[in-house]
C-alpha cells in the first residue's frame, strides 16, 4: 500500500521539479531541478520494478548495509575533498591556474566553499553518519530504529551534497561561511537532519543495554544542535519560487553575528562534539582498554556543551559588533579550554596500560596523533580568541593553518582511524590487508599536516605584521599586494604539504579496497545484537 | 553477560557498565585539569568585570577600567593627526611645485603620498604603480593629461570621466565602428596608427589609413598622431599602449572606443592626502 504513495508521491516530484526546470529565473536551480526530476523519476521506476517483493530483515541484526555505504562514501568524498583543497592551494600560489576557460565555475572563488564544503559537510558528515550508526547500534544492543529511514538519511544526504556542491560551482549560493547551500537544498538538508535524528534518537531509545553510552551523548548533542544551528542561520526569504535566490531576514551586524554563531558552532558541534562521539569508541576499542574516567567524560561533555555556544562573537573582534559581545565571547573561549581538553585526556589516558601498542598498530598511532592535534587546536583556538592575538591573527593565513591542524589533524585522523577499524569488521575480514601501508600513510599526512600547519603560521604571522607595519609618521609601509608576493613561498609549502596528505588518503583507499577484495575472511560474524549486559 | 575485567592489578574500579566490550574506570578527574579549569573560570569571572561585558536595557556595562574598542581607536586616529596637523596644514599651503623640492615636506609628502597610493591607488595602478591593461603606468614618461605636478594633482582630485565631480577630466573617444567607418576603413587606420609606432605595414593600406586618420582622428591626436594632453588624447607614435599594442586591440579600440574611468580623489581625501599622493606620484620617475 505505502508503495502506491511513493509512486504517487515520485511521479509529482518529477512533474514539478520539471515544471519548475522550465520556469527556472537561474543555471544553478534549473540544473538542480533537472537533477531532482531524474532522481525523482529514476526512484519512481525502482518502487514500480520492486513492487509485490517484501523483503524481511531479521530484527536481531545490525543494520550494517547502510554503514558499509557510508564507509565508502566517506573515503571517496574525503578524496575530492581533499583533491579540490590540492588544486585552490596551487591556484592562490600560481593565479595561472584559475584558467580563463573555467571562469565563473572553477576558479578559486567558487572552489573554495567546494573545497570546505566537501570536507566538512561531505568527508566528516558521511564520516559522522557512518560511525554514528555504527556506536549506537553496538552500544544500545540494538537495530538501527526506523527500518529503511537510515537508507533515507544515507541517500539523501549524498543528494544534498551534489545539490550544494554544483550550486557553488553555477553560483547558487547564500554567501554565508559554512552555509552556501540556497534555500531548496537548506530545506532539503532540514528534511534529511530530523530522519537522522528520529533513527539515531529511536535507536537509543529501544536500547538493551541500561546505560546511554558517552559517545552517543556526544553524537545526540551534534545532531541535535547543529538542526539548531541550520535553522537559525538559514531563515531566508526566496526571491522567486523559481529561482536559487534568497535574501536573509537578519540584517547587519545581526546577521554577522548570526553568521558566526553558526560558524563557530558548526565547528564546536559538528567537528568537535560529534568527532568526539566517535574518539568515544573507537579509541577504547581500538586499544583494548576501557575510558580512563567516567566522572570527566560527565564534567567535560556539560561543560563543553554549555560554553561552545557562546563563544561565537570571537570571529568578530574589532567588527560592528559590540564590545560587550566580543568580551563575552573570548572569555566562554577561554573558559572552555580545559573542557576541550577533557576529551583529549580522556582519550590519551585510556591509552595507559596500552602504550606498547603504538609501537605494533599504525592505527593506534593514527587516533593518537588525531587526539593531539584536537589538543592543540583546542589549546591554540582560545588563544587567538583573546582581543590582542586576534588583532595581529585575524583575517591571516593563521586562522587558515588553525582550522586545517583541526580539520587535517583531528578530523581527519581520527576518521581514518575508525574507517581502518570498521572495513575489517563490516567486510568480516580478519585484519587489514597491510599495516605497512597504514604506516604509510600515517607518516605522509602527519608531515603534510606539519607542512600544512607551520606554513601557514609562519605567513599568517608575517602578513599580520605586514598590514601592521607603519612608519615613524605612521604611515603604512606595505600594500596589500606586497604580502600576497611575501607569502608565495608558503603557499607552495602549503600546497605540497596538501600533496602529501592526498597521497596517505589514496594509499588508504587502495588499502581498504584490498582490505575487502584479499584479506582472509573472518568465520564468525559480529553482527548480531547481544547486549554486553 | 560479561565481567568487568581487571588487566592490571593496578588498574583502579571500573563503573561496573559495559557496552560493546567497553567499560569505563571510575577515575577521578585529574587534579591538574580540575584546578585549571577553576582558574580559567575565576579569570572569566574577574575579567566581566573588568571590560564591557554584560547587556542590559540601556545598554552593557562599561567594565571598570572603561575600555572601549571604539573609544580607543578614536583616540589613537585622534593622536596621529593632532600629531600631523602642523604639517599637513604645511602642506595644504604650500605651493604645488614646491612641495617635492622642500627639505621638510618633500620626504614628508612622498612617504604620506606612499601610504595613500598603497591603500587606495594601488588596486588599479598596481602597488609598484607600473598600471597594467588599462590603467595607466604612473612610472614613465608618457603622460595622458600631463605629468607636471599641477596636472597629476589636477587628476588625482577630480577624478576621470566620474560624474561625481565636475571638474573630472572628460573626453570620449566615438565608435567609429557604429556605422561610421567602413571595415576596410577600420583596418586601414589601424595599420596606419601600428605604422607610426615603427611597425612595417603594407604600403598601400597605410597611405589609404593615413587618410582616414587625417580625416577621422588628427582633430585629437594631431597629424603626427603624437597626442593631445588637453584633451586627453594619448601620443600613438609613443609604442606604448594602455590598452594593447597588437592588431586586435588597437582594432577594437577603434571599433568600440574605450572608457576609463577613475574616481574624484577630492570627494574621499583630504588635501593634504591628495597633495602629497601627487607629490610621490611626481617623483616615481615621469614627473615633469
Amino acid at each position: 500500500m505505502i508503495n502506491y504513495f511513493k509512486l504517487i508521491a515520485l511521479g509529482l516530484i518529477t512533474f514539478f521539479a520539471l515544471i519548475a526546470a522550465n520556469y527556472a529565473r537561474d543555471l544553478a536551480y534549473m540544473v538542480h531541478a533537472l537533477l531532482i526530476s531524474g532522481v525523482s523519476f529514476g526512484l519512481f521506476i525502482w518502487v514500480l520494478r520492486g513492487m509485490g517483493t517484501v523483503k524481511v530483515h531479521a530484527q536481531d541484526e545490525y543494520m550494517d548495509d547502510v554503514i558499509r555505504y557510508g564507509v565508502i562514501a566517506t573515503a571517496f568524498w574525503g578524496v575530492v575533498g581533499f583533491l579540490a583543497g590540492v588544486f585552490i592551494a596551487f591556484q592562490l600560489a600560481f593565479p595561472v591556474l584559475n584558467f580563463e576557460w573555467a571562469q565563473g565555475y572553477a576558479n578559486f572563488g567558487r572552489l573554495r566553499p567546494l573545497h570546505t564544503s566537501a570536507v566538512i559537510f561531505a568527508f566528516g558528515g558521511n564520516a559522522l553518519i557512518a560511525t554514528s550508526f555504527y556506536v549506537v547500534q553496538r552500544t544500545s544492543a540494538a537495530r538501527l530504529w526506523g527500518g529503511n529511514l537510515g537508507w533515507f538519511v544515507f541517500w539523501g544526504y549524498q543528494l544534498f551534497i551534489v545539490l550544494a556542491a554544483t550550486g557553488y560551482l553555477l553560483g547558487g549560493t547564500q554567501s554565508k561561511e559554512y552555509a552556501e547551500p540556497e534555500w531548496y537544498v537548506d530545506i532539503w538538508l532540514t528534511v534529511v537532519w530530523v530522519a537522522y535524528l528520529a533513527v539515531f534518537l529511536g535507536t537509543v531509545i529501544k536500547r538493551k543495554e541500561p546505560h546511554i553510552y558517552v559517545a552517543n551523548w556526544f553524537f545526540l548533542a551534534f545532531i541535535v544542535t547543529v538542526a539548531m544551528l541550520h535553522l537559525v542561520n538559514n531563515l531566508t526569504v526566496p526571491v522567486s519560487i523559481f529561482g536559487s535566490k534568497s535574501v536573509i531576514v537578519w540584517s547587519g551586524v545581526q546577521d554577522a553575528m548570526v553568521q558566526w554563531w553558526y560558524g563557530h558552532n558548526a565547528v564546536g558541534f559538528f567537528l568537535t562534539a560529534g568527532f568526539l562521539g566517535m574518539m568515544y569508541y573507537f579509541i577504547p576499542k581500538q586499544a583494548e582498554r576501557p575510558v580512563f574516567s567516567y566522572k570527566l567524560s560527565i564534567i567535560h561533555f556539560w561543560a563543553i556543551i554549555f560554553l561552545y555556544i557562546w563563544a561565537g562573537p570571537h570571529h568578530l573582534h574589532y567588527t560592528a559588533l559590540p564590545d560587550w559581545a566580543s568580551t563575552l565571547g573570548m572569555v566562554f573561549s577561554i573558559v572552555l579550554w580545559m573542557p576541550s581538553w577533557g576529551g583529549m585526556i580522556n582519550g590519551l589516558m585510556t591509552l595507559s596500560g596500552a602504550w606498547d601498542k603504538l609501537r605494533t598498530d599504525p592505527v593506534i598511532r593514527m587516533m593518537v596523533i588525531s587526539v593531539g592535534f584536537y589538543g592543540m587546536s583546542t589549546f591554540e583556538g582560545p588563544m587567538m580568541s583573546i582581543r590582542a592575538v586576534n588583532s595581529l591573527s585575524h583575517y591571516t593565513d593563521w586562522t587558515i593553518g588553525h582550522v586545517h591542524s583541526g580539520a587535517l589533524g583531528w578530523n581527519g585522523m581520527i576518521t581514518f582511524g575508525a574507517l581502518y577499524y570498521l572495513v575489517p569488521v563490516l567486510w568480516k575480514r580478519e585484519r587489514l590487508y597491510s599495516l605497512q601501508l597504514v604506516s604509510w600513510h600515517f607518516w605522509l599526512a602527519t608531515i603534510g599536516i606539519v607542512l600544512y600547519a607551520a606554513s601557514m603560521w609562519v605567513t599568517g604571522i608575517m602578513e599580520g605584521l605586514m598590514w601592521r607595519e607603519v612608519d615613524a609618521n605612521g604611515f603604512l609601509v606595505n600594500s596589500f599586494a606586497d604580502t600576497v608576493a611575501a607569502k608565495k613561498p608558503m603557499n607552495i609549502v602549503r600546497g605540497l604539504g596538501g600533496v602529501m596528505f592526498l597521497s596517505g588518503a589514496v594509499i588508504m583507499c587502495y588499502n581498504l579496497w584490498m582490505t575487502v577484495r584479499k584479506a582472509p575472511a573472518k568465520e564468525a560474524s559480529l553482527s548480531v545484537a547481544v547486549p554486553a549486559e | 553477560m560479561s565481567k568487568p575485567s581487571k588487566k592490571f592489578d593496578s588498574d583502579p574500579n571500573t563503573t561496573g557498565h559495559v557496552w560493546d566490550g567497553i567499560e569505563e574506570f571510575d577515575n577521578p578527574m585529574p587534579r591538574w585539569w580540575l584546578w585549571v579549569f577553576y582558574v580559567t573560570i575565576i579569570w572569566g569571572i574577574g575579567y566581566v568585570i573588568a571590560y564591557p561585558a554584560w547587556p542590559g536595557i540601556n545598554g552593557a556595562t562599561k567594565g571598570l577600567l572603561g575600555w572601549s574598542s571604539r573609544a580607543n581607536v578614536a583616540a589613537e586616529i585622534q593622536s596621529a593627526e593632532d600629531k600631523l596637523a602642523p604639517i599637513n596644514a604645511k602642506l595644504e599651503a604650500a605651493e604645488l611645485t614646491q612641495i617635492t623640492t622642500d627639505p621638510e615636506l618633500g620626504p614628508y609628502a612622498v612617504s604620506a603620498g606612499g601610504a595613500v597610493f598603497k591603500t587606495w591607488c594601488a588596486q588599479c595602478h598596481g602597488s609598484g604603480a607600473a598600471g597594467a591593461i588599462g590603467y595607466p603606468n604612473l612610472l614613465d614618461n608618457d603622460w595622458l593629461w600631463g605629468g607636471d605636478i599641477e596636472n597629476i594633482y589636477a587628476t588625482v582630485k577630480h577624478g576621470i570621466r566620474n560624474e561625481e565631480d565636475d571638474d573630472a577630466r572628460y573626453s570620449e573617444m566615438p565608435a567609429f565602428g557604429d556605422d561610421y567607418l567602413e571595415d576596410d576603413q577600420i583596418d586601414a587606420v589601424v595599420n596606419y596608427v601600428m605604422s607610426l609606432s615603427g611597425e612595417a605595414k603594407d604600403a598601400s593600406v597605410v597611405a589609404a589609413g593615413a587618410e582616414v586618420f587625417a580625416d577621422e582622428c588628427s582633430s585629437c591626436h594631431m597629424e603626427d598622431g603624437t597626442g593631445d594632453r588637453a584633451q586627453g588624447a594619448p601620443n600613438l607614435a609613443d609604442a606604448i599602449w594602455l590598452y594593447g599594442g597588437d592588431y586586435d586591440s588597437i582594432k577594437e579600440t577603434v571599433t568600440y572606443s574605450r572608457y576609463g574611468v577613475m574616481p574624484s580623489w577630492g570627494n574621499r581625501l583630504t588635501e593634504a592626502q591628495v597633495r602629497a599622493v601627487s607629490a610621490y606620484v611626481h617623483q616615481l620617475g615621469g614627473g615633469e
